[in-house]
């Protein structure tokens, strides 16, 4: 029991941080998972990123059951999840009931703009991380310069994109290991 | 039972809106077309609250809705139907992967996912810092480059990686940066 709770606490903390989408979640969950939990490895995280994004629902519960049902099979699962929503749904009942002009506030208007500015610095770092960690080879380098440009510049589906970056790896893979024979 | 509706429409919602919160707006849209439970007047509003308010986005909507339809209990349910198919799809592939990971084949596709991966988190962020830092339009009414940049919003930017940067530092909570992210914008009027 006492780890469910510390489960729901820290995916608590990490809803609380989270400002934007589930990317925005990154650096927090490197900090709290990785780092301080040793729930989830950073290669771990990248893979729950891909498949979030072409599974249904949303990424950032997606990560929460991942991690949660790794650690402590279904109970843990839910006890990470409802920790995540925990905040928001305190928070946006809160300002749903008493104020209903809050994003027109210009103090929420001048604090989420400096917090924006400081989440794209946080996602900065969390990619320079990442990149160490799961960009290791020139297919590697080929295969994030593609889907950067496909996700950035156009309209194709995740899906599409995480199917095809699937492909390329195993492809790429089975080259390397031909290769080596 | 607007209960139960709420958690289905919800549910479906969740069911359907793959890869982030704001692949749920469509849906939102759809569903205040068809129930009239509130309005997309209302709807704008509650996705700008979302977006400024901390958690992910596609919660705290659900929350908003859930609650402006059906009060406190319907804020609660709406959002417990958005999260159960994330959980129970969650649940189903954490067991795939607990099984299917130490396999070959598994591991050469995830050497294609893993930078795949960070690309769209890198173009996530690229495309949130287009919108943080640069002022398109002020740029094409004065002409003048430096009008380009928000320059208030990239002096904060690069001190906080300044300091990120710093070895002794790197123990610092990204929460922390956040919270003097927040203080510096209220201080120095960031909103303009």
């Amino acid at each position: 029991m006492a780890f469910l709770i510390k489960l729901f606490y820290t995916f608590a903390k990490i809803g609380l941080f989270t400002f934007g989408g589930g990317y925005a979640m990154l650096p927090m969950l490197q900090r709290e998972l990785v780092d301080n939990q040793g729930w989830a490895t950073e290669d771990e995280l990248m893979d729950y990123y891909a498949i979030g994004q072409c599974t249904p629902g949303i990424i950032a519960v997606n990560t929460a059951t991942f991690v949660g049902y790794k650690e402590r099979g279904f109970w843990g699962a839910l006890f990470a999840t409802l920790g995540l929503v925990f905040p928001s749904l305190v928070i946006i009942t809160a300002i749903a009931a008493f104020i209903s002009n809050f994003a027109e506030l210009q103090v929420v208007k001048d604090a989420f703009a400096g917090i924006r500015a400081v989440v794209c610095v946080l996602i900065l770092n969390s990619v320079i991380k990442l990149w160490k960690q799961g960009v290791k080879d020139k297919a590697g380098i080929a295969i994030f310069a593609a889907v950067f440009c496909l996700a950035l510049f156009t309209d194709v589906s995740k899906v599409i994109i995480v199917l095809l970056a699937g492909v390329a790896g195993y492809v790429t893979a089975s080259l390397r290991k031909g290769a080596a024979k | 039972m607007i209960y139960l509706r709420l958690f289905f429409a919800f549910f479906k919602i969740g069911l359907f809106s793959v890869g982030g919160g704001l692949a749920t707006i469509p849906f939102l849209q759809e569903l205040s077309a068809r129930t009239g439970w509130f309005t997309v007047a209302e709807l704008t509003n509650m996705l700008a609250v979302a977006e400024s308010t901390p958690g992910p986005i596609g919660i705290n909507t659900a929350t908003y809705v859930g609650y402006t339809t059906a009060g406190l209990i319907g804020g609660v349910i709406a959002t417990l139907g958005i999260l159960a198919p994330a959980l129970i799809v969650g649940a189903v592939i954490a067991t795939m992967m607990s099984r299917f990971r130490e396999s070959e084949k598994v591991k050469m596709v995830f050497s294609g996912l893993r930078p795949a991966s960070v690309a769209m988190i890198a173009a996530a962020g690229a495309g949130v810092a287009a919108l943080v830092f640069l002022r398109t339009d002020a740029y094409r009414e004065t002409g003048s480059l430096l009008s380009l940049l928000d320059w208030k919003a990239v002096v904060l930017a690069l001190a906080v990686f300044a300091l990120t940067r710093v070895k002794k530092l790197s123990k610092v909570h990204p929460a922390l940066f956040i919270v003097i992210g927040a203080a510096v914008g209220i201080v120095f009027h960031f909103a303009g």
